[in-house]
């Protein structure tokens, strides 16, 4: 009974997505302001309605009831209580009602949030919504529908799969869905500007809270991904430059060129076009992003089910999306030429260079990306894109940009003279030339010209985001505005990040070796001794443990314990690396499989400053975080 | 310079620079296309040498051998037409096994062992990638559905 409740509230749901979409449209058509009221209760009538579909899904995990197809492959009487509500958005049928729940989430967020802005505007964005919810509820109900049932009932579940079996992977995929869903406000609110041809500096202000959230989340759902990959999945890697990864990346470096482009459309009332045209593209990628992961077109953890019809649909799906809006936008455009100018030594400047690189930067990786999915589909061969070639194109519009972040922050609106600029910037120029050459042979004992450069242009940005901040404690300034601090957080983070690729990729060290019980191992000072193996027990697995005693210097430092699990359903063997983690290194050992006299392959490794990675993400968010808490975003 | 100039050269200077970063582009995607292959296509002389490229196949029964202690594997991968020797030093993905499904990355020795550098896991015990189930479907042996198929009725 309880999935036909949850397919019925799903259907009502879709009912409200039409009411939601219809109407403000007709309004809109008819100068008819009326019918555009409906587009509120509407979009709390269709949360409403999902949030039940979603309950009466988690309510049959959590009752074990196997005659619910989707329970019964991704669940088990065995899987601990957490995982089964985990498991609800584990597998594609879930996880795209999740995507709908979310997307109602925020269109009910819009429709409360939004008192002070025109009633036509709101229930325009609203009506956008609704249309995007239309279509990814047909979908679910067409080809994805979570509620099917089974029969014969089996008895047991299939079981999640073990690889998502954990922590990160409970809320990697919200966080991840939030973001990019939330990119639809963004793409809501450009479709009713150029709709209404109404884009003005109060628009963008409008629209930039809900660029950031969205983008913050985005932010936390790839660091998540990553770090899970690293313990979980990657063996120590932890980015791949896999299609999958590349799918949630793509979005966001157009989210991060969308919140810049924005800042200028508030402050300066420029870069209307790009606006409106970076809204639509992160917006597009994010629906990309989906069409990649869950079509299965792509050999991935997440696309466990192929099935032509799914990929089909959202690929008809996507090209009307991009199709509509850049039509309104071909139409629109031409009315939207703003009539300021600004000098060449300017923040907008900075920010039309960091917006392009940017954009180019997600071209390759969507080149890429897509060219063997293209390869494929002419019939010229299987390929695949390694990931040097992402390193390589990647890194190239990277460097300047990066550089020109630290620049950037401290240049002025309109014009500026670049002497000053120099005047209240060579101290940290310096100083991050001297780190980014001595640091390496100081702590690594080795150094190249890739490493120095990727070291300067760190700490450069890192500096150049403190300086206002320590200026301002030694009384030189006076306060700092909500949305400047903001701003400094953001590339102190964006900082972090580049510092901790550079030296975790330059110095980490990696070693496969065999070793027996008594033997051990040595990398960079800490000597791992393999104290031997023993067995130990999960809730639904049982372990192979390897005993490691770790000293460092001839001292006793720590004992790690790798794993190698066993699911009692799924009986594929899983991975569970030990890791010893600080500030300033991760120690790292996997267990893999026996070689015979009691001997075991192992890898070790040696991660410096790879915690700076996740923690530079967590900063950018937080610099999300800061930015929409803004008083300003709150004033009519 | 007039404005005139000033542009042109302007003009100039993007049509170079988007030129050459199109051509860079180009060459690190050339440089960087790993080919797949199966056994057969190796055998009939397929992959440039000294080029890497991915192979797919099933592991032959009874083919691994690994000396006790030592992190060197070797093992046949074939596609049930033609075989492929390959070597691999290091951790095994969890997901290997004879009789299953497996790609590796590598280049061919002068003596046609396929040298792995890095051979990629499945993620899923029942799983088995697209490539290596149409590899096996082209030389006459269709692979039944690779999902778990007690549950799926349609």
């Amino acid at each position: 009974m309880i999935p036909e409740i949850g397919q019925l509230c799903l259907v009502i749901a879709l009912c409200f997505a039409l009411v939601q979409f219809i109407l403000p449209m007709v309004g809109f058509w008819k100068k008819n302001i009326i019918l555009g009221e409906v587009a509120k209760p509407s979009a709390h009538a269709q949360v409403l309605f999902l949030l039940l579909a979603f309950i009466c899904l988690t309510v049959s995990f959590l009752a074990d009831d196997f005659s619910v197809l989707y329970v019964a492959n991704n669940s088990n009487t065995a899987l601990p209580t957490p995982f089964k509500v985990a498991a609800v958005w584990g597998a594609h049928e879930g996880s795209l009602l999740l995507w709908s729940f979310i997307l109602a989430i925020w269109s009910s967020a819009v429709a409360v949030f939004s008192k002070s802005l025109p009633r036509e505007i709101v229930s325009l964005v609203l009506a956008v919504m609704g249309a995007i919810a239309i279509g990814f509820m047909l979908f679910i109900l067409l080809t994805s529908n979570p509620f099917e049932r089974l029969y014969p009932i089996p008895i047991d579940g299939g079981d999640l799969n073990p690889l998502l079996q954990d922590f990160a992977l409970i809320i990697h995929p919200p966080m991840l869905y939030v973001g990019y869903v939330g990119f639809s406000v963004a793409f809501a609110f450009a479709v009713a500007a150029m709709m209404t041809g109404n884009l003005d500096q109060k628009w963008a202000r409008w629209t930039r809270p809900w660029t950031t959230t969205a983008w913050l989340f985005l932010t936390l759902g790839i660091a998540l991904g990553s770090w899970w990959a690293y313990y979980e999945l990657g063996w120590g890697g932890w980015w791949f430059w896999d299609p999958v990864e590349n799918a949630a990346f793509m979005p966001w470096l157009a989210g991060t060129a969308l919140i810049h482009s924005l800042a200028v459309t508030e402050k300066r009332g420029l870069f209307k076009s790009s606006t409106l045209l970076l809204a639509i593209g992160a917006f597009s990628l994010s629906l990309l992003g989906t069409f990649l992961v869950r079509s299965g077109v792509l050999v991935s953890v997440h696309a466990f089910a192929s099935d032509p019809a799914r990929g089909l649909f959202i690929l008809v799906f996507l090209a009307l999306v991009i199709g509509v809006s850049l039509s309104l936008y071909a139409w629109r455009a031409p009315t939207l030429i703003s009539n300021v100018g600004f000098k060449f030594f300017s923040r907008e400047t900075f920010i039309l260079i960091n917006n392009l690189l940017l954009v180019i930067a997600t071209a390759v990786i969507l080149l890429g990306t897509l060219g063997p999915l293209v390869f494929t589909a002419l019939d010229l061969g299987t390929i695949s894109v390694g990931p040097q070639y992402f390193e390589i194109v990647f890194l190239l519009p990277m460097i300047p940009l990066v550089l020109m972040v630290g620049l950037g922050m401290h240049v002025s609106w309109r014009s500026m003279q670049p002497n000053s600029l120099l005047r209240r910037l060579y101290l940290p120029a310096l100083l991050s030339i001297i780190v980014g050459i001595l640091a390496p042979w100081w702590f690594f004992g080795a150094s190249s010209f890739l490493t120095a450069i990727g070291i300067i242009v760190g700490v450069w940005t890192i500096l150049s985001a403190l300086l206002d901040p320590i200026r301002r404690v030694f009384g030189k300034i006076n306060r700092i505005s909500r949305s400047a601090v903001a701003m400094q957080v953001a590339h102190l983070g964006l900082g972090m990040v580049v510092l901790g690729i550079t030296v975790t990729s330059a110095f980490s060290i990696e070693t496969d070796v065999g070793l027996k019980p008594g033997q051990s191992s040595t990398i960079k000072g800490y000597n791992f001794r393999f104290e031997g193996i023993r067995e130990t027990f999960g809730p639904n697995y049982q372990a192979t443990q390897g005993v490691f005693a770790v000293s460092k210097n001839g001292e006793d430092y720590t004992e790690m314990r790798p794993e190698k699990r066993i699911y009692r359903v799924r009986t594929n063997p899983m991975t569970e690396a030990a890791i010893e983690a600080n500030w300033g290194r991760d120690l790292f050992i996997a267990l893999g499989e026996p070689l015979g006299d009691g001997a075991w392959s192992l890898r070790l490794q040696y991660k410096p400053l790879i915690r700076f990675i996740w923690l530079g993400c967590l900063v950018m968010a937080l610099a999300g975080l800061l930015s929409i808490s803004d008083p300003r975003y709150r004033k009519s | 310079m007039t404005p005139r100039n000033q542009r042109m050269v302007a003009i100039f200077a993007v049509i170079i620079g988007v030129s050459l970063s199109v051509s860079l582009v180009l060459k690190a995607l050339e440089e960087n296309i790993n080919h797949f292959y199966s056994p057969s296509d190796v055998v009939a002389g397929m992959p440039t040498p000294d080029k890497e490229f991915r192979l797919g196949g099933l592991v032959e029964e009874g083919s691994f051998i690994r000396t006790a202690g030592d992190l060197t594997a070797n093992f046949i991968v074939t596609d049930l037409k033609t075989n492929v020797n390959v070597q691999y030093t290091g951790v095994l993905p969890d997901l290997f096994q004879e009789g299953q499904g497996m790609v590796a990355r590598g280049k061919l020795s002068s003596d046609g062992i396929f040298i792995a550098s890095e051979v990629l896991a499945k993620h899923d015990e029942n799983y088995m990638s697209p490539e290596v189930k149409k590899i096996l479907e082209e030389a006459g042996h269709p692979v039944d559905s690779p999902l778990p198929t007690k549950a799926y009725t349609d």
